[in-house]
């Protein structure tokens, strides 16, 4: 079984650390390490913690100048493509022809004219990678970098520990793109990460990732992450997972993720499925995604049924567990616009019984991004 | 003092004519961070092998079965109140529940200590 998983150029080394492996999205990788899911979400909040990231989908668009990349790929998602400066991020989604999600996704303009960056999720690299290349013009291609190794470095030390070792790592702000050198070691960093923390995705040649790791780990405030953690970490910044909260029939709009939409986009439209993302502007959606508290200790997990405190069906929670930092149960989940309001007062049902939960802004804590 | 097992990883040991109910020391190991404990209400009574208590780490959560049959005499509300303690000392201060057997023969279906380290060794 374990032969068939795919490894990512750190398997070795999460091995020396002690890491609990699990089977995830076809890759062996860390669950958690014997510092335990609890204290690697704190540690991660209070210094700074090193995930192994390398099974997501790392890509490139590549086409004779910007305009030429950029269009053809305004053509698959509903994000400003033509405005993104040199050097900067984004965060979009590529829609199929009813405005569903096909996956969420990151987007960097290199300073290579005629480029872009992407980082898919792992489990939808390979269907992501198909739609694109089904419909791009001859003029661009996709050029995949599945031997790269990817290393999130995310918290509040996470600037102080990699300027030890790349001080042009100090000049990035929030979903800033940079090539850089790590200690000898060519990298592409940018300054982005899934934990609602300050901190670093950092993509190096797949036979330097350990050297990398093993040097950042080296620090003392940095510890190795697992998935576990990752997931606790994410939940409380109140960022979608996909195949959880985001899926092939959710949209931007029901998804509460406007943000991965471009102002001109929507005006003009001319990407899959933005009637029915216009009209959802316009008239609002049939669900909304929405973040969750429930009152008591028990956390809610996906699946739970959402009702009314009249008892009446209302959604379901598509994420839940307990929020370390936060100190209690988090979710968010789906709801009918109309309980959508931040304090709505909702009952969960958590092994057959309501529990009272409240709609709560997202994040659960607070994003520490920064801007500069 | 003897300690039985079952296969789901819960322990029954007799003490002053009942059985504290609980937990196995490896089952916590397994589990990791225990944030959350649901304990049935005294009085109630189960059949082996009912849901009984839940237990919940960060990741995910498990039901707790009885693992014999009888009526809940006692609740350890400590470990409710402070769920992490199942981490600390699963088969001492952070038991579950006290069970007043009404079929003692139960245990004798259970892992004794050396059945059970193997048992969980090969889990």
């Amino acid at each position: 079984m374990v032969d068939q998983l795919k490894k990512t150029p750190l398997h070795s080394l999460h091995s020396d650390l002690g890491a609990k492996m699990v089977e995830f999205a076809g890759y062996d990788m860390p669950v958690q390490y014997p510092l335990g899911v609890l204290k690697e979400h704190l540690h991660t909040r209070e210094k700074a913690g090193l995930f192994d990231v390398s099974h997501m989908g790392q890509a490139a668009l590549i086409g004779p100048d910007h305009e030429t990349t950029a269009s053809a790929f305004e053509a698959l998602v509903p994000g400003e493509m033509q405005k993104l400066k040199p050097g900067r991020q984004r965060y979009t989604v590529l829609l199929n022809d009813e405005g569903g999600i096909i996956d969420d996704l990151m987007v960097a303009r290199s300073h290579e004219d005629g480029c872009l960056n992407l980082v898919v999720n792992a489990g939808c690299k390979e269907k992501d990678y198909a739609h694109i290349e089904a419909r791009l013009p001859d003029s661009v291609r996709l050029e995949r970098y599945d031997d790269r190794a990817l290393l999130a470095l995310q918290g509040p030390q996470a600037a102080a520990v990699l300027a030890r070792h790349a001080s042009a790592s100090g000049e990035l702000k929030f979903m800033d793109f940079a090539q850089m050198t790590i200690a000898g070691i060519e990298a592409t960093v940018t300054r982005a990460g899934y934990t609602g923390e300050d901190g670093f995705e950092i993509s190096v040649a797949g036979t330097d990732g350990e050297k990398l790791a093993r040097l950042l780990l080296d620090d003392d405030d940095v510890e190795a992450i697992g998935l576990g953690a990752r997931d606790s970490l994410r939940l409380e910044a109140g960022l979608c997972l996909y195949g959880h909260d985001l899926d092939e029939t959710t949209s931007p709009v029901e998804g509460n993720i406007v943000f991965a939409t471009g102002k001109r986009r929507r005006e003009e439209g001319g990407f899959p499925g933005a009637a029915r993302i216009q009209r959802e502007l316009a008239q609002g959606s049939s669900r909304l995604l929405v973040g969750i508290l429930p009152e008591g200790r028990a956390p809610a997990r996906e699946g739970a049924e959402i009702q009314s405190v009249d008892g009446t069906k209302i959604g379901v929670v598509t994420s839940g567990g307990f929020g370390p930092s936060v100190g209690g149960p988090v979710a968010m989940g789906y709801v009918e616009p109309a309980y959508g309001k931040t304090g709505s007062a909702i009952q969960l049902i958590v092994r057959g019984k309501p529990l009272a939960a409240k709609v709560a802004d997202m994040p659960f804590t607070p994003h520490r991004y920064f801007r500069g | 003092m003897t300690v039985k097992y079952t296969a789901d990883h819960e322990y029954a040991r007799a003490e002053d004519g009942v059985y504290v109910i609980g937990i196995s020391t490896h089952a916590a190991e397994q589990l990791g961070d225990v944030v959350f404990v649901e304990l049935p209400d005294v009085g109630k009574t189960f059949s082996k092998g009912d849901d009984m208590a839940v237990v919940e780490s960060v990741k995910a959560a498990s039901d707790v079965y009885a693992p014999i049959s009888g009526e809940i005499v006692a609740v350890n509300t400590d470990i409710v109140d402070d769920p992490a303690k199942v981490n600390g000392d699963p088969q001492g201060d952070a038991w579950f529940v006290k069970i007043k057997a009404s079929n003692a023969s139960e245990l004798d279906d259970m892992m004794d200590e050396a059945a059970y380290t193997e048992f969980a060794e090969n889990a």
